[in-house]
């Protein structure tokens, strides 16, 4: 048994002394039934958290919590700005990995019949898996602005409707973007695969509204049942793995630099306001607008295959989170304000109706939660509460959480059954690698309902609705 | 001596690889990189890349050796079954590599993973008997 303590329902405690130098307890968020699937190595990477300084309240991690390097995958810290760190340990490669969710006018009774022609015209439309390269070629000045302007640039260039914009985190363009401090390397990786899906757990899914948990949240987010959904899960491609891994060595300099002691070379970082620090953050933020940018094109080319095989119809974006970023965000704290970097390493902001930052269309209820299923398996619409606020800084889980190793995986499936067994259930699936389905297989995952009714049970955000695969695009 | 082992990890890939060298060493852990991904076997050496690296140290030096190989493998699109590395000492270490690989074609390379960066995470080099390099890939 690990060595936790259940606070109430659904929380668990790391206890100082878990290991040394702890500046904070841990915190995580899990039922009987998953604690029993958090790993001891989810544990120590919590506890690990603790000891990075400027850690305020508790080095959290999400119901989907696993091993991950440096933060545990579902990791949520908040460091303080005056003697605070920040950390690609706790962003993760893949920067401004996120999701997206668009909403259409059309139900799955006259969608379905055409499901198989759709998947293959929307594998053709958006480019995936291994070195994919983009149906856009953009130049250097271009991939500049991308890294500025985000989804901004992307609808300039015709890409989306300036309304997506007001439905995005952040808009689509965080603050703070220093294209200086991306290698030519990160271009180099970046350039040729912007408006590309990549591999692994991404994909590009039409989806089938099949539960609506809150009536009155449903309609403001424009949902009901039997509608059809796509949902859009990538990220920051080649670009953001470089930006992170030319970071991770000048970070590892720093850490000697200034003397500080951490437990996992992962967990290199620099002191908030060193020059180390800064360089990272607008090397960072370039990377989360290019995922935001890469988004909205890929939104923009299936938005063309359903004018193609239905006309007229609507596809509005509900909304688009990320869940692998840092953000400067204000929190009260012991009864203070304060200003703090909130690293989200595999969770998502989940904001209530107090919080400026949701958009106005949603500012009575709270943000939109998109929780991505994994292939074959339903994903779920929230509602982030104020709640989240006081427990989670405002977080919510991004997902299932792996419970099985992707080499357990291939030695137990192959890539063939598991289409086959998704095509049974009236699931059609497209792969670029069919080899690479296996270690996506659904059984490799936590079951996601159970991951979602923690959210729910502990008021950090409240159930919409559940979306159920009808179609898959992968890499 | 094996070249390499691969260890359990739940959400990525984790190896060790050996050498009586640190030169057969990193050479091993590239093969180990790529074996992860793809059959070396379906991988003709048929064209040469040549990479030249400097760090302050042997471990840095490492991750930058397995990181070029990633973005190599990205940018050229290109599979790699052959490692050659020289190391040379003067002030700073430098690594000389010799790559031998062919163009990706998916139909004869049929991956299994994708690398797609090298993690710090548990990273080491230790040398006992033999030279020991444990690196976690985040695929």
């Amino acid at each position: 048994m690990l060595n936790i303590n259940k606070i109430e329902e659904n929380i668990y405690e790391v206890p100082m002394g878990y290991r040394p130098g702890m500046r904070v307890p841990g915190r995580i968020f899990v039922s009987e039934k998953l604690r029993n699937m958090v790993e001891p190595g989810t544990v120590d990477q919590v506890a690990n958290v603790a000891t990075l300084p400027g850690i305020v309240k508790y080095s959290m991690a999400m119901p989907d919590a696993h091993l991950g390097y440096g933060f545990p995958i579902g990791g949520v810290a908040a460091f303080r700005e005056e003697d605070g760190i920040i950390s690609p340990g706790g962003v993760g490669f893949d920067i401004n990995c996120g999701v997206r969710l668009l909403r259409s006018n059309l139900d799955s009774k006259s969608v379905q019949p055409l499901m198989n022609t759709l998947i293959d015209a929307l594998f053709e439309a958006v480019p995936s898996g291994l070195g994919a390269t983009g149906r856009l070629h953009v130049s250097d000045q271009q991939l500049t602005e991308t890294f500025l302007a985000g989804s901004k640039w992307a609808v300039e260039e015709g890409y989306g409707v300036e309304a997506d914009l007001a439905h995005c985190e952040e808009n689509g363009r965080m603050k703070g973007a220093d294209p200086s401090q991306v290698s030519v390397k990160a271009r180099k990786r970046g350039r040729p695969q912007l408006g590309t899906l990549g591999s692994g757990n991404h994909f590009l899914e039409i989806q089938r509204v099949e539960e609506i948990f809150d009536d009155a949240i449903a309609r403001k987010f424009g949902l009901f049942k039997g509608q059809i959904t796509v949902m859009i899960h990538c990220g920051s491609r080649g670009a953001g793995h470089q930006i992170c891994t030319d970071h991770l060595v000048v970070l590892s300099q720093a850490v000697r630099k200034y003397r500080i002691d951490i437990p996992d070379k992962q967990l290199a970082c620099a002191p908030l306001g060193s020059p180390e620090a800064v360089h990272y953050f607008g090397a960072m933020v370039s990377a989360a607008n290019y995922a935001w940018a890469n988004r909205h094109i890929i939104a923009h080319w299936t938005r063309e295959v359903f004018e193609r095989y239905f006309p007229g119809s609507q596809l509005d974006l509900i909304y688009d989170v990320a869940h692998n970023v840092a953000k400067i965000e204000e929190h009260n704290v012991d009864g203070q304000r304060m200003k703090l970097y909130v690293h989200r390493k595999g969770a998502t902001r989940a904001f209530g109706p107090s919080r400026s930052e949701v958009p106005e269309a949603y500012r009575d209820v709270g943000q939109p939660v998109l929780i991505p299923g994994s292939m074959g398996t339903p994903s779920y619409v929230l509602c982030g509460n104020d709640r989240a606020l006081e427990l989670t800084f405002g977080s919510a889980c991004h997902g299932a959480g792996r419970v099985m190793s992707r080499s357990q995986a291939i030695k137990k499936f192959t890539g063939k059954d598991v289409k086959a067994a998704l095509n049974k259930d009236g699931i059609v699936v497209k792969a670029t690698s069919p080899g690479m389905l296996a270690e996506e297989a659904p059984q490799v995952y936590k079951p996601s309902g159970e991951v979602v009714d923690v959210v729910h049970n502990l008021g950090i955000a409240t159930k919409v609705a559940k979306l159920v695969p009808l179609g898959v695009s992968k890499g | 001596m094996k070249p390499f082992e691969y260890l359990e990890h739940t959400a990525d890939v984790k190896f060790r690889a050996y050498g009586h060298s640190p030169e057969e060493m990193l050479s091993n852990a590239a093969a180990a990189l790529f074996k992860s991904m793809v059959d070396p076997f379906a991988i003709q050496a048929k064209e040469t890349w040549r990479v030249l690296l400097e760090a302050p140290d042997l471990e840095q030096l490492a991750y930058n050796w397995l990181s070029e190989i990633v973005f190599l493998f990205e940018t050229e699109s290109a599979v790699f079954s052959t490692f050659t590395v020289r190391l040379q000492q003067d002030g700073s270490l430098r690594l000389e590599g010799e790559i031998g690989g062919e163009r990706i074609d998916l139909k004869r390379h049929a991956f299994e993973n994708e690398v797609k960066a090298v993690t710090l995470h548990e990273f080491q080099i230790k040398k006992n008997d033999v030279w020991c390099i444990q690196v976690v890939l985040d695929v």
